[in-house]
């Protein structure tokens, strides 16, 4: 078996996989088919539909016709369904089972939220229709808002930022706005950002023009007081701060650090990727925050997959409101409005530009919005305490084999290093790897950085409690595998999946980026 | 007669008369995994100690090279953006990223020599 320079196996489960133990003529093993690049399955002279010939036109692109083949492959109709069918079953998705990743990827999509986006009211609008015709959808919008700004206690939003790290973008872009308006912009250039912070924190802050100064955590894993009041001084822009924190723990401190921020002529943004943790629990305008982007899949089970469609608005303080990128609502006698342009712009508002060309993503609100009325106040509350007491009963299950990152109880993500796998020759990767042969998706693993061999788990809010303890189980096995010395069944893991271990090394060294044929 | 010191990020130096030759150690080499990118820094920069100058990218993660001392970047071990698999098989050797002048002899005072390395990465 080809072994990558880590010992671990790359080729394909073909001959020495599990199943039958045989070599099958069509290399599919029963139901996990063998499927080939659609380059494979199609060719360059098919073509999978019959159009009639066109009339014999005149070119109109003066001599800059494409004359070469464009080099895609033709299909059929069946052949491309069965490509794209045959692949989706080798994959693992968050309907076929609990997915450790949590939020920050898919959680449990409610199919009410299907229903109601679909709804052809919603689901046909054009953003260019008059604004008289698109009133409902203006309409909900607005009822949008005001439950995210209910929940977060914050003075306004702006809807159109369409993920988490745009959304941080259009934050740190208010702020901007707001020290230019004080004339504060050219002495202002730091931003603190903890290093346990989401790389897009200090990349949104960069690309704001600011310099990056990093707050490194404490020994309980979370932001180190002392160093932060050593580095606070006039020329801080601001602070970048996730609640809870990527290490899963709610920042104690939050307060004091609002307020030494605030005190220093600074502005407090918060990351609030992790709100699914707090909501209804903690007001984010008590904690003293300036601007915070809500992911809308993660807090309010929006789909997301495959980058997008995605939605992440902001909500904003008093201090920042005014700044809100266009197009923004507003309603009157009339009805509702989307104030689209510049020359538009009424009272104190001075918007910092616009981030897209629309107003977001309406799908998007039209299934948070019913997450939102469906469950009602109580219950957003409870999806929260859900999400926490899920991830602390897991802790707990798990503490005595496994190695929690920090001491005390977490909050909707369980932290754990790789202390426990010390001597046993297993490593982070090895043990999710292990994972993938009893039917689960890895957890996030080597993040967040500051943890070593970080493996951390969320089971999000709807997992039962069946659920839970299978997955529980199915980990201390691992664990104990691995303390009692069953090395190979790690190094060789995934040995019952589709594909056996990829040599990463050479995916990242020498990509191969284009199909070519053989 | 060179001298060889450690910093507390895992790189090494070694310092001959008023210049340094710096890379990461076999430790951070290892701890880092299969290396598959490393950026280099620009010849006839000047860097602060502390500044980051390089990167080095492996299978588990990107990390900043800073520099140890203040000085000028004097070469970059060009041979590594080709076969970043140098750092991996000889991290303190042929795998040095860059070399610098040392404009503050002084700033040598705080590093370790390889003993105390050696105690520093049991902890």
């Amino acid at each position: 078996m080809a072994m990558n320079p880590i010992g671990r196996p790359t080729s394909p489960n073909t001959d020495d996989g599990a199943g039958g133990g045989f070599e099958t003529f069509s290399g599919s093993q029963g139901l996990m088919q063998q499927e080939p690049l659609l380059n494979e399955v199609g060719a360059l002279d098919k073509c999978g539909v019959d159009f009639a010939s066109g009339p014999a036109a005149r070119s109109r692109l003066g001599g800059m016709e494409r004359t070469a083949q464009i080099g895609l492959p033709g299909l059929s109709e069946p052949e491309a369904l069965r490509h794209y069918v045959r692949l989706s079953q080798r994959n693992y998705a968050i309907d076929l089972g609990l997915y450790p990743l949590g939020s920050c990827t898919m959680k449990h999509n409610p199919r009410l939220n299907e229903k109601l986006a679909r709804l052809p009211g919603f689901g046909d609008l054009h953003p260019l229709q008059p604004q008289s015709t698109t009133q409902g959808a203006l309409a909900l919008m607005g009822e949008l808002s005001r439950w995210l700004c209910a929940i977060t206690g914050m003075d306004a939003v702006a809807l159109s930022p369409k993920a988490g790290a745009h959304g941080e973008w259009c934050g740190m872009m208010c702020i901007r706005a707001a020290l230019e308006d004080r004339g504060e912009l050219e002495t202002r250039r730091r931003v603190l950002v903890p290093e346990s912070a989401h790389g897009t924190n200090p990349a949104t802050a960069a690309d704001c023009g600011f310099t990056i100064d990093e707050l490194p955590a404490d020994a309980t894993g979370r932001v180190d007081m002392a160093v932060l009041r050593e580095k606070i001084g006039p020329d801080v822009a601001g602070i970048m701060l996730t609640n809870p924190n990527t290490c899963g723990l709610f920042e104690r401190d939050i307060r004091e650090i609002a307020d030494l921020i605030h005190e220093a002529g600074g502005y407090f943004y918060c990351d609030g990727a992790n709100l699914n943790a707090i909501m209804g629990k903690t007001r984010v305008r008590d904690l003293g925050v300036d601007a915070m982007h809500i992911n809308l899949h993660k807090t309010f089970s929006t789909p997301h997959g495959g980058g997008g469609p995605g939605a992440g608005p902001v909500v904003l303080s008093e201090r920042l409101s005014q700044y809100a990128p266009l197009p923004y609502l507003t309603s009157d006698e009339d009805g509702w409005k989307l104030i689209e342009n510049q020359e538009d712009v009424e009272g104190d508002a001075k918007p910092f530009g616009r981030m897209c060309a629309f107003h977001g993503q309406m799908g998007m609100f039209v299934r948070a919005l019913g997450y939102m009325m469906s469950h009602g106040a109580d219950g957003l509350r409870q999806v929260s305490e859900d999400a926490v007491l899920n991830a602390n009963y897991l802790l707990a299950r798990l503490q005595d084999e496994m190695s929690p990152a920090y001491e005390g109880v977490c909050m909707h993500e369980a932290l754990f290093d790789d202390v426990f796998l010390k001597g046993t020759g297993v490593t982070t990767l090895d043990f999710a790897k292990a994972m993938i042969d009893e039917g689960y998706h890895p957890m996030t693993m080597y993040f967040p950085l500051v943890v070593h061999g970080a493996m951390l788990i969320e089971p999000t809010e709807t997992e039962s409690i069946e659920s839970l303890d299978r997955f529980a189980d199915t980990l201390l096995s691992l664990a104990k595998a691995a303390k009692d010395g069953e090395v190979e069944r790690f190094s060789q893991a995934p040995v019952l999946a589709p594909l056996r271990r990829l040599d990463e090394t050479r995916a990242a060294r020498s990509p191969v980026l284009r199909w070519q044929s053989a | 007669m060179s001298k060889l010191y450690f910093t507390e990020d895992h790189e090494w130096l070694n310092v001959d008369g008023d210049n340094a030759t710096i890379g990461i150690s076999t430790y951070a080499a290892g701890q880092l995994g299969d290396v598959v990118f490393v950026e280099l820094p620009d010849v006839g920069k000047t860097a602060n100690k502390g500044e980051d100058v390089a990167v080095v990218e492996s299978v588990k993660s990107a990390s900043e090279i800073y520099a140890p001392v203040s000085g000028e970047i004097t070469a970059a071990n060009d041979t590594l953006e080709d076969a970043p698999e140098t750092v991996n098989e000889d991290a303190q050797g042929k795998g040095w990223f860059f070399k610098m002048t040392v404009s503050d002899a002084s700033q040598l005072e705080g590093l370790m020599d390889e003993a105390a390395y050696a105690e520093f990465i049991k902890e």
